[in-house]
């Protein structure tokens, strides 16, 4: 079976800027894994150390959040969209001041 | 259903009529909802890229008082998209600039101004004034505080946000509908994309996100039309792509499922994580590495930067590796020689030496500290910030 993956912009830092893929996979879940295993770096922002998606990430099949559906073992169709929608935040003043990111993130010695 | 009850609901004069007569002749409208919106106090979270077209449409519309919350300080690097200040308005609050051009659009609007940061201390109080809240911030720790603070008190949340060509638009009302939380349970971790590119925005962007914010605000006092409450409306800016997906109500929402856990407002910068400090990272300040590379020490720049960054100017003697490839191209660092990340102002070389510590990179890595623009500011002067 062949989808769609939709790219939000946020993540394609680790697809070479593209914005939709085609995979194989059954089930939604199989189609993310497909996915994550083509962008290696992409992996870490999609699923916690234990293999579960992370909760600020949510996945559409279609119009349907998998998380209302039967999760990643939501099944697929051919040719049907699976679309990752993480949360953004932005709204008032990005980089340089990057109010998501405050000085004090620890980042500093 | 209107939020506005008939019972606040008062006469219009003459001037109101002439002003909102494109609004009267609107069946949908008419002088009763010209009366609502009149009575209606709408809160605005942040003066910036969402809030600035909220105020002015509210303004312009009629709504009766507009409440404005910020503690930011007008910067040149807003006025590519906030249109509510303007060039001599840069270094004054963000509330007095857009109070004074709301007033000067719609000197009949009462404006009110919180030149302060929103908090779980403040934000019950200088939320309960209000109809509707709408959400124009630029941070997670106050989007979740707006959304607990607005299911405590049963108010509509207007919320709108954004990533460089991308927005999200909805309106979370609990007791119709989801809430964030049932859409986001928690936020990204500090240092994980997306919390934390260094992104950038188009500039009509907000715009258009802050357009359809209002519009749903005035739908909600109107009682008319038909809301996003349960849908989640995606905008690609880039593509002129509209993508609408259901929301639907978590029923084990900790705040408004069906045994809630949180009954007050919580410590929002621990829940996002911004005060677990990251004790992996270590990190180098541009004057110390200014001196080590004057004494000529084995070291190995990498400049994490996006190419268009890069056309900025160059970093020099560094090698360009984009952050969302160091795993990828792991092999092309020297483990025995040590590796100072670069980026624009140290967060996203900070994540890129998180993800190489993850994925096994056994060489030692320094970040440098604040960026680019810090060693343009401490080492060379010649350079650019941006």
């Amino acid at each position: 079976m062949a989808v769609t993956i939709l790219i939000p912009t946020a993540l394609r830092a680790f697809t070479d800027r593209k914005a939709e893929v085609e995979i194989e996979g059954r089930t939604a879940g199989e189609a993310i894994a497909a996915f994550a295993g083509f962008y290696p770096d992409i992996r870490r922002h999609l699923y916690d150390d234990d293999g579960s998606l992370r909760s600020f990430i949510n996945i559409y099949v279609g119009e349907k959040n998998v998380k209302d559906a039967s999760g990643l073992e939501t099944p697929v169709q051919d040719g049907e969209t699976v679309m990752i929608v993480p949360a953004i935040a932005g709204g008032t003043s990005p980089a340089p001041d990057c109010g998501a990111c405050p000085d004090d993130w620890g980042l500093r010695p | 259903m209107s939020i506005i009850p008939d019972r606040r609901l008062t006469e219009l004069d003459n001037d109101e009529i002439s002003r909102y007569s494109r609004h009267l002749l609107l069946p949908e409208v008419g002088p009763e909802g010209q009366k609502r919106l009149k009575a209606a106090r709408v809160l605005i979270v942040g003066a910036g890229g969402l809030g600035a077209p909220l105020a002015l449409y509210l303004a312009a519309a009629g709504v009766g008082t507009i409440g404005v919350v910020d503690n930011d300080f007008v910067e040149s690097s807003n006025l590519q998209r906030q249109v509510i200040h303007s060039t001599r308005d840069i270094d004054r609050p963000k509330t007095e600039s857009a109070k004074d051009r709301i007033k000067g659009l719609n000197p009949l609007v009462n404006v009110v101004t919180y030149n302060v940061a929103l908090t779980a201390g403040n934000a019950m109080d200088i939320l309960h004034d209000y109809d509707v809240v709408a959400d124009g911030t630029d941070n997670y720790q106050t989007r979740y505080l707006v959304n607990d603070a607005c299911v405590l008190l049963d108010i509509p949340n207007v919320y709108g946000s954004i990533f460089q060509f991308e927005g999200q638009a909805t309106v979370f009302h609990a007791t119709d509908g989801p809430c964030y939380r049932c859409l986001y349970p928690a936020p990204p971790p500090p240092g994980l994309v997306p919390s934390c590119a260094e992104g950038g925005v188009v500039g009509v962007l907000p715009g258009i996100v802050g357009t359809i914010q209002a519009c749903e605000v005035i739908k909600l006092i109107l009682g008319e039309g038909r809301g996003l409450i349960g849908r989640l409306l995606l905008f690609d800016a880039w593509r002129m792509k509209f993508r609408e997906v259901k929301l639907e109500k978590d029923p084990a929402c900790p705040v408004c499922g069906e045994n809630p856990v949180i009954d007050e407002l919580i410590d929002y910068d621990r829940f996002c994580g911004l005060t677990q400090p990251d004790e992996d990272i270590d990190g180098i300040t541009p004057l110390e590495l200014k001196a080590r590379l004057d004494r000529e020490e084995p070291l190995q720049l990498v400049d994490v930067r996006e190419q268009h960054e890069r056309n900025v100017f160059i970093f020099e003697g560094a090698r360009p590796v984009p952050f969302g490839q160091v795993v990828r191209r792991m092999d092309e660092f020297d483990p025995h020689t040590e590796a100072v990340f670069i980026c624009k102002v140290g967060r996203r070389s900070a994540l890129a030496i998180r993800a190489l510590h993850e994925a096994g990179y056994a060489g030692k890595m320094l970040n440098l500290l604040g960026g680019t623009n810090a060693w343009a500011r401490d080492v060379d002067n010649s350079l650019p910030r941006y």
